[in-house]
């Protein structure tokens, strides 16, 4: 399905897995397609339950992710739930972590608001028997068993930096239109490019990094800001699937639509009509539901005590394929994919 | 007719014996409601008997136990406080900034919590010596403290903390379920408590609450006794405000953003009345409790925030409304009353 | 009483021009904000861009704070208006969604209905409950809210789900004026003439500077009560249908916090929160100089971070400078009453 540049270990059973998660994509979607969210749940505490807990409802990028998980856990045949506040910020991600732990739940799925302040309760949660997988957005080591990585934090932030610097010609200015300023990823990632931009494109200058806080409208408005603080800005990247596409939206309704470029991080369904009329020529991304669905592999392997969270422990991901536990327990999903005028017909999520 | 019924009347101040009031009122019905919802979530709600309930649930609402305090006093004077949990921001981020700064943590937090005093000053200054509706005052402070507390730290956070308080703020008192927190919280409640039901003072604030110029005229200062719950409430925000950055490990300045909504419903739901002049402690801890019981019990019943949201709301208006409806069949009952006295008088 | 009457005058006099220094000095200091933003990067006035943004951003909290004004003057507060905004900004793109080929004004009625059926229940609790607002749009901020999130769930309307022209409202100009911006106006204009010079929009006043006593005088206290919250909910509708064709996209939190904004640009503009007092003109501007502000504070240098705390202490400002002019009206009208 969306197998296309990825890296695989147990790369030989590609055609058997796609056949097999072609027809448990069918079931899927015809058997658990009809209700989302809040159902299920741990009523038992069954040890299949998984519980999703995004950084946040009503992201579309979660919504994908937590769609693969839902679908990983119908194949195991354990019980799927998905919780989450309605704004991203860690605090109120632990009210969610301790209802999931008196449940006790299976195992616990979460994206990290905060790399420190949900730690202790997920330390709590891990003591009452919950296992804890992080994924997207990743905490402490210390506080969770297995993350499971999109990509490696170099291969996002050299992808961006090209493409960026392939758009606007080598040389100018730029802007980051980051999520909030706590993520640990969108941190890692900036810092890695501020890097790369040093290293090998001198000329683009970084004028600023804002912050538009996964909320649309806040980042709509920060692109406008941007756009005025910096008239000779050249190119904007936005590492966050909400940010490019309020940005997008910005710019192809302003003078700058085509003047100034932008990449990042988006879904497909989000930026089609950008990439249509030109707004936007390339960004990048992973499968969110590759990376749910592999997440709710893992956390199974940990309930079933397949794994432990060891460097090289290995556990089989459905049509995904065999995975192995990397350095401080981190599991690598595959390299970030680009997607442009010419492929994004291809795909829809 | 002036003479003889007088020193009768002062005896039957009350209409109905003790044992009556006591358990016929405002803050009885909530209690018992507590305890209803309490029993039916232990009977039907999987996992609410686990002692882990007990701990998160006073450990989550302590913050808004210990506001609700100095609330209550604020609300009884008809004024209001809506600048607390900005102020539990600001104490938030002046405790992370100073311990990252290398202060000991005790003087870091001693001077959030007076900052906390400062940001109380501020709302009380505004309120008694320029004479502003508090109102308006604590929006425009609401606004500040938060800007502030998001000025200084941006939206990076301070994670760092020493251990040994952070267990404090997480621990249980050895044995039981619940956390070492509540004894801060009994003690100032029991101070609270005193000080608005047996001392001059707090009996002084109802007497503001219910008229002012009155209470003006009979030598109260209402200035002085005002500007003195704005600095508490500043004190106990600042105090819940290092509270809150300990037991999350987190300073942050959007922390406990909205909290103030969840704190004056609470206040109200438990029985204080936003005209003034009315309203005990014992209501407002048990108003507290509801709500928070009722959601933790929702949420392991896996109802979402969404409907939690609803119900609390529901809450509040149905509090309120049916308040407002009892003490109108009062009115038509006492003038049905009225009515019958003056007949009978004008038959005798 | 002949030597009376033309100190009356002077008096009257006085007054209004201390009224007219309440509205111009904010409109000052939103011209100066603007001045300086724009000498210190011409993009924020005189690129097509930055005007279009300079007017454009603050209408929709315009709307709200045109509504929020009307409770005000009343004595009473609105504290709901976030939540009614995100419920028909969502109500708007599920009719594109789910009545396709629905007509645009169909829509825009649809929302102005449903703010002012929620406008309706606020009025009602407050009007015939005689319940204070506070409470009551505190506990129907939660209520809407929470059916907010429960029919939105995690299913955001995107820009895509709307018709291009609808979103074309947000974005478009006409003769170099966003129509969101027109629209907004006309609001204004027609609800300022009307809460000044028909009779039913002077008792509003009468009624917020003393309710007993307007009550006493015979007037409908409770009618007009009733539906300054109305009027307040179907502004707070109007503008949910133009946040989703500026936005574009509404999730479940659309608007939350806004209430606080409104009630601020209400206060900056010298609505008095204790009733009876200020103009819709003043609560307008106060909504442009807030959200003007905000941009134009990184432009100046000053990290967008604090631009909360500025809001602060705008509002703060605000309502001293309110009273300070007040109290020095009362002495002058002393001494006059004293002099005569």
């Amino acid at each position: 399905m969306f197998g296309h540049d990825r890296k695989r270990k147990g790369a030989g059973a590609t055609f058997a897995a796609f056949a097999v998660s072609a027809a448990l994509v069918l079931t899927g979607c015809s058997g658990g397609g009809s209700g989302d969210g809040g159902e299920g749940g741990g009523e038992g505490g069954g040890d299949a339950a998984i519980t999703f807990l995004p950084k946040n409802l009503g992201n579309p990028y979660f919504d994908t992710s937590n769609a693969g998980g839902a679908e990983a856990v119908e194949e195991f045949g354990g019980t799927f739930s998905e919780v989450g506040p309605t704004e991203a910020s860690p605090t109120s991600q632990v009210s969610f972590i301790q209802t999931a732990a008196q449940q006790g739940v299976g195992a616990l799925v979460v994206s990290a608001n905060d790399p420190e302040a949900i730690c202790d309760a997920l330390n709590e949660a891990r003591d009452a028997g919950v296992k804890v997988v992080t994924f997207d957005s990743d905490t402490n080591p210390e506080c969770r068993d297995v993350f499971i990585n999109q990509a490696t934090a170099e291969g996002i932030a050299t992808t961006q930096v090209e493409l960026i610097a392939e758009q606007i010609g080598g040389e100018g200015q730029i802007a980051i239109l980051s999520a909030s300023a706590n993520a640990t990823n969108q941190n890692a990632w900036i810092e890695l490019m501020e890097e790369e931009l040093a290293a090998n494109h001198p000329d683009i200058e970084l004028v600023e990094t804002v912050y538009g806080d996964d909320d649309d409208q806040t980042s709509f408005d920060r692109t406008a800001a941007l756009l005025q603080t910096y008239p000779d800005l050249k190119g904007i990247i936005s590492p966050t699937t909400v940010g490019i596409a309020a940005a997008a939206r910005y710019l192809s309704t302003s003078e700058y639509q085509g003047q100034v470029a932008l990449t990042g991080l988006g879904t497909p369904n989000q930026m089609r009509e950008y990439i249509e009329d030109g707004t936007v020529t390339a960004f990048a991304l992973w499968n969110p539901a590759d990376l749910g669905y592999l997440a709710a592999y893992a956390a199974q392997a940990l309930i079933a005590g397949d794994i432990t969270g060891e460097e090289g422990d290995t556990f089989e991901a459905g049509r995904l394929g065999e995975y192995e536990v990397g350095e401080d327990g981190t599991v690598l999903l595959g390299d970030p994919f680009v997607f442009d005028a010419d492929n994004i017909d291809e795909f829809d999520f | 007719m002036t003479t003889a019924p007088a020193p009768v009347r002062t005896y039957r101040a009350h209409a109905h014996p003790l044992w009556r009031r006591a358990l016929v009122n405002r803050e009885a019905a909530v209690i018992g409601l507590l305890l209803i919802v309490i029993a039916v979530s232990l009977a039907v709600v999987p996992n609410f008997d686990s002692p882990l309930t007990v701990t998160y649930l006073l450990r989550d609402l302590a913050p808004i136990l210990l506001i609700a305090l100095p609330m209550t006093l604020i609300i009884i004077t008809e004024e209001i406080d809506l600048s607390v949990a900005s102020i539990v921001g600001l104490s938030s981020v002046m405790t992370g900034v100073l311990t990252q700064a290398g202060w000991p943590f005790a003087a870091a937090a001693l001077t959030a919590i007076l900052v906390g005093s400062l940001a109380g000053v501020i709302n009380g200054f505004l309120v008694t010596v320029v004479g502003l509706p508090s109102l308006a005052v604590t929006i425009g402070t609401l606004a500040l403290f938060r800007g502030i507390a998001v000025g200084l730290l941006g939206t990076t956070a301070i994670t760092d903390f020493p251990e040994f308080w952070t267990d404090l703020a997480r621990d249980n008192i050895p044995g039981t379920p619940i956390p070492l927190v509540m004894i801060l919280f009994l003690v100032l409640a029991v101070g609270f408590a005193v000080l608005l039901h047996f001392t001059p003072f707090g009996r002084s604030l109802y007497a503001i609450g219910l008229n002012r110029e009155a209470a003006s005229f009979s030598g109260v200062d209402v200035g002085r006794a005002k500007f003195t719950l704005f600095v508490l409430s500043g004190t106990v925000s600042g105090l819940a405000g290092v509270y809150f950055t300990l037991v999350y490990s987190n300073a942050r300045g959007d922390n406990a953003t909205g909290m103030e909504l969840q704190v004056i419903a609470a206040v109200l739901l438990g029985g204080v009345s936003i005209f003034g002049g009315r309203g005990a402690l014992h209501g407002v801890i048990a108003g507290v409790l509801l709500i928070g019981t009722l959601s933790s019990a929702l949420r392991l019943a896996n109802v979402g925030s969404d409907i939690i949201n609803v119900i609390t709301g529901l809450l509040l208006v149905l509090s309120v409304v049916s308040a407002s409806f009892l003490g109108w069949l009062r009115t038509q009952r006492l003038a049905a009353l009225g009515r019958r006295k003056s007949t009978q008088r004008s038959v005798s | 009483m002949t030597a009376i009457a033309p100190r009356r005058r002077t008096a009257g006099g006085i007054l209004a021009t201390v009224l007219k220094q309440r509205e111009t000095g904010i409109l000052i200091a939103l011209v100066l904000i603007v001045v300086a933003a724009t000498v210190r990067n011409p993009g924020f006035l005189f690129s097509a861009d930055g005007y279009r943004d300079l007017l454009l951003t603050p209408s929709i909290l315009l709307l709200l704070a045109v509504g929020q004004a009307i409770v005000i003057v009343t004595r009473n507060v609105d504290l709901s208006v976030g939540s009614v905004l995100g419920l028909t900004a969502y109500l708007t793109g599920r009719l594109f969604i789910d009545a396709p080929g629905i007509p645009t004004i169909g829509v825009f009625v649809a929302g102005i209905l449903l703010g002012a059926l929620l406008g309706l229940i606020n009025g009602a609790l407050v009007a015939f409950a005689k319940v204070p607002s506070l409470v009551i749009t505190l506990g129907t901020l939660y209520i809407y809210r929470g059916i907010n999130v429960s029919w939105t769930g995690s299913d955001r309307i995107n820009a895509g789900d709307l018709p291009v022209d609808f979103r074309g409202l947000g974005t478009g100009q006409l003769l170099t004026i966003p129509i969101l911006t027109i629209i907004a106006v006309v609001v204004l204009v027609a609800a300022a003439w009307y809460l000044r010079n028909l009779r039913s929009g002077r008792e509003l006043y009468a009624i917020g500077s003393d309710p007993a006593a307007a009550h006493l005088y015979g007037l409908k206290v409770t009618k007009r009560v009733l539906s300054a919250f109305v009027v307040s909910g179907a502004l707070a509708g109007l503008a949910g249908v133009l946040y989703a064709a500026r936005y574009g996209t509404v999730s479940s939190g659309a608007g939350t916090g806004w209430e606080l904004q409104a009630i601020g640009a209400a206060v900056i503009g010298g609505v008095a929160i204790s009733g009876g007092v200020g103009t819709l003109w003043g609560a307008a501007i106060g909504a442009f100089l807030l959200l003007t502000i905000n941009r134009a504070l990184p432009i100046l240098g000053i990290q967008d971070f604090w631009q909360r705390a500025v809001v602060g202490a705008l509002i703060i400002g605000a309502i001293v400078l309110d009273r300070v002019l007040a109290i020095r009206q009362s002495r002058r009208l002393l001494e006059a009453r004293d002099a005569s």
